[in-house]
């Protein structure tokens, strides 16, 4: 998958494109080497909930994310990120995955990045509903924030109406999952390598997008939409030649318009993203809607406290993919010391209306030293429906401490 | 345009003429230290823009040291009735390497701000409302470190005398946007260059809460000047900031484009 082949064409194209403008930093010709390196231990209290699954209460892993940029000159950079981990009780999860490998261009009105890429579109902290250019790397993590490189060229010009944003995405990246073997797995075994596509193009559909963002007074907003390969798989059940009922993924075409709004007024954020998806059963609509307000300098310290509330709404039906916030209410608070470490705390729960359905997560990070960090995360669901999205992991409540060292 | 530039010329000089004129009627301390204000701000019209490096080092109570290190743009805004922008990107400690914090300054109303996090990609647009709570964990709130305006304070000249081995104007100034930490502030002003060599802040208790030295001033341009120094002390927790700049680049023709939102995912 990587573009060997094609990276003399590109820096070839980089310096011919190289006008002598000045961007805002510059600091040509000088390989920075960053990123960082972390091991990571996650307990699980409760038993297993599967027959053959890891009994292990300790699950301790390694993760390696270096950061390799290299300006050409004022206005082009090549940067390179890899990524892996090694797991000692999930297969799967081991694995490696190129996050960035891409060449960016910075013009006076316009910008450029051919590669390997991650972009992140929206602005409610419950669920990314927008955001759909990067597929998610969901044995990192639950909570969908990691994702998998994706290859794309995107050309975005910037004018007084705001940035306009082509994205070409050649190539899709199959989403990941936990071993049959280990923790946080679905309720069924996922035959992972075995997905079907409605395109007869498979992974090689070429998938586009466009987006609009701007800025105007209090109010950032970004209209998108995307025509391609949905990065949220149908399930199907199936039964394996040894008699099994497993799970196939199955990837639609599907056409998603999305918005992304907040207000910006005094302490109150309000955030709005919405969409509507054809493709997959009905076309439907999906919201997720709230506020944020920051009480700064609680008790004459420099602490803040932000609450956050956002109501999730999802009209999907059972013909597209299962999804958690279909009908529900979240609730959180984040802390933010403001001190020489810049200590953090994120508490959230997810509560779903009519089955109560719940699930908790904390996040706390610390930076221990100029390079060392601490990290700590906590994840607790409770009354998860036997059909329900996390009932495959209801046992796999887990606390996880991370630290990482950083280059 | 040339119309427009020599029509602002006459209007700078009716302005400056009627300026001085109104001082020489009615020089209450109220009106001296608003020109003082005005003289500061009129001998860094037309910088353009800047940029620089710089460290900030904190040190707490205890004596011990951490270090923040970061890069600097700024892009003046020619319009008076709005503040200057700027761009900052961290370097160091290596775990928010790559965050970028945007501002545009405005004179009363919150400014704009948004947040680069480099590890989801995501630019946030953040509250702007904390002006007086601490950046990165420094000695400096947001409202010390954004661009001089003359409109966000109210003005009275105290005295002249001596500061250091110079002449100084000492005037007082009170914040008039909203959220400020501070009731009000006392600049120390040296007569000859405008420059700003001292500032003590009270806090909403009246209580003296920060004194901010600035000195090792250089001139760019053969007009400009900027101290690559500044120190904060916090007289009430004992802790200070000290924050040590390189030398300054001036109109390097920073493309106004890099000012925006969506440019921060892209800016190293």
């Amino acid at each position: 998958m990587a573009p060997k082949g094609r990276y003399p064409v590109v820096l070839t194209l980089a310096a011919l494109l190289a006008t002598p403008i000045n961007a805002a930093f510059s600091q040509a010709g000088e390989l920075e080497i960053g990123g960082s390196a972390a091991v990571e231990l996650r307990v699980f209290p409760a038993n297993r909930s599967f027959d053959g699954q890891e009994r292990s209460t300790l699950s301790p892993s390694l993760v390696l994310e270096p950061e390799f940029i290299y300006p050409l000159n004022d206005d082009d950079t090549v940067t390179f990120t890899p990524f892996a981990r090694f797991d000692t009780h999930d297969e799967r999860r081991s694995h490696f995955d190129i996050r960035e490998l891409n060449w960016v261009h910075l013009d006076n009105s316009w910008d450029m990045t051919v590669g390997f890429g991650k972009v992140f579109w929206g602005v409610t902290e419950s669920r990314h509903l927008v955001d759909i250019i990067n597929q998610t790397d969901a044995i990192e993590g639950i909570d969908g924030e990691d994702k998998l490189g994706q290859p794309l060229l995107n050309v975005n010009a910037i004018s007084d109406w705001g940035t306009f944003g082509i994205f070409v995405l050649p190539g899709f990246r199959e989403r990941t999952f936990a071993d049959d073997e280990a923790r946080l797995r679905g309720p069924k075994p996922v035959q992972a390598d075995d997905a079907t596509y409605d395109s007869s193009d498979e992974d090689k559909h070429i998938d586009l997008a466009l987006r609009w963002s701007h800025s105007i007074g209090d109010v950032d907003i970004g209209v998108s939409h995307f025509h391609g390969t949905s990065r949220e798989p149908v399930m199907k059940s199936v039964t394996r030649a040894d008699g099994v009922s497993v799970f196939q993924p199955h990837y639609d075409i599907i056409d998603q318009s999305g918005l992304d709004a907040q207000f910006t007024s005094g302490s109150w954020l309000w955030k709005l993203e919405a969409m509507a998806r054809a493709g997959q059963g009905e076309r439907f609509a999906a919201s997720v809607a709230g506020v944020e307000y920051t009480f700064y300098q609680i008790a004459e310290s420099a602490a803040d406290i932000g609450v956050l509330a956002e109501y999730l709404y999802d009209g999907r039906d059972n013909r597209a993919p299962v999804t958690l916030g279909d009908n529900d209410i979240f609730i959180g608070a984040r802390l933010a010391l403001n001190d020489e470490q810049d200590t953090t705390a994120l508490v959230g729960a997810i509560v779903d209306h009519e089955n109560q359905e719940t699930i908790i997560s904390f996040e706390a990070e610390r930076r221990l030293s100029d390079h060392w960090k601490g990290e700590v995360e906590v994840r607790w669901s409770a009354h998860v429906p036997d059909d329900g999205f996390f009932s495959g992991a209801r046992n796999d409540d887990y606390l996880m401490v991370r630290l990482a060292r950083f280059f | 345009m040339k119309m427009i530039s020599v029509s602002n010329t006459i209007l700078l000089a009716l302005v400056v003429a009627g300026v001085t004129t109104g001082a020489a009627l009615a020089a209450t301390p109220e009106t001296k230290g608003l020109e003082i204000a005005k003289e500061i701000d009129r001998r860094d019209i037309g910088f353009g823009d800047s940029r620089t490096d710089l460290q900030m080092h904190l040190t707490n109570r205890h004596g011990e040291k951490s270090v923040r290190k970061l890069r600097l743009a700024t892009l003046e805004n020619s319009d008076p009735e709005a503040g200057d922008k700027s761009l900052t990107v961290f370097s160091h400690p290596r775990d928010i390497k790559g965050t970028a914090f945007l501002s545009f300054t405005k004179i009363l109303d919150p400014d704009d701000q948004w947040l680069f996090l480099p590890a989801l990609k995501r630019v946030k647009r953040i509250s702007s409302a904390n002006k007086s709570g601490p950046f990165v964990g420094s000695e400096f709130a947001y409202e010390d470190l954004v661009s001089f305006e003359v409109g966000k304070y109210s003005y009275k000249w105290l005295r002249d005398e001596a500061c250091g081995d110079q002449e100084c104007f000492v005037i007082e100034r009170f914040p008039k946007y909203e959220n400020s930490g501070y009731t009000r502030q006392i600049a120390w002003v040296d007569k000859a260059e405008y420059r700003i060599q001292k500032v003590d802040f009270y806090d909403r208790k009246e209580t003296l809460l920060k004194t901010l030295v600035q000195s090792k001033f250089e001139q760019y341009l053969g007009k400009y000047w900027r101290p690559l120094q500044m120190v904060m002390k916090n007289h009430q927790t004992g802790k200070a900031t000290t924050l040590v700049y390189s030398a300054y680049e001036f109109q390097v023709g920073i493309n106004e484009n890099d000012f925006t939102p969506n440019r921060l995912k892209r800016i190293r």
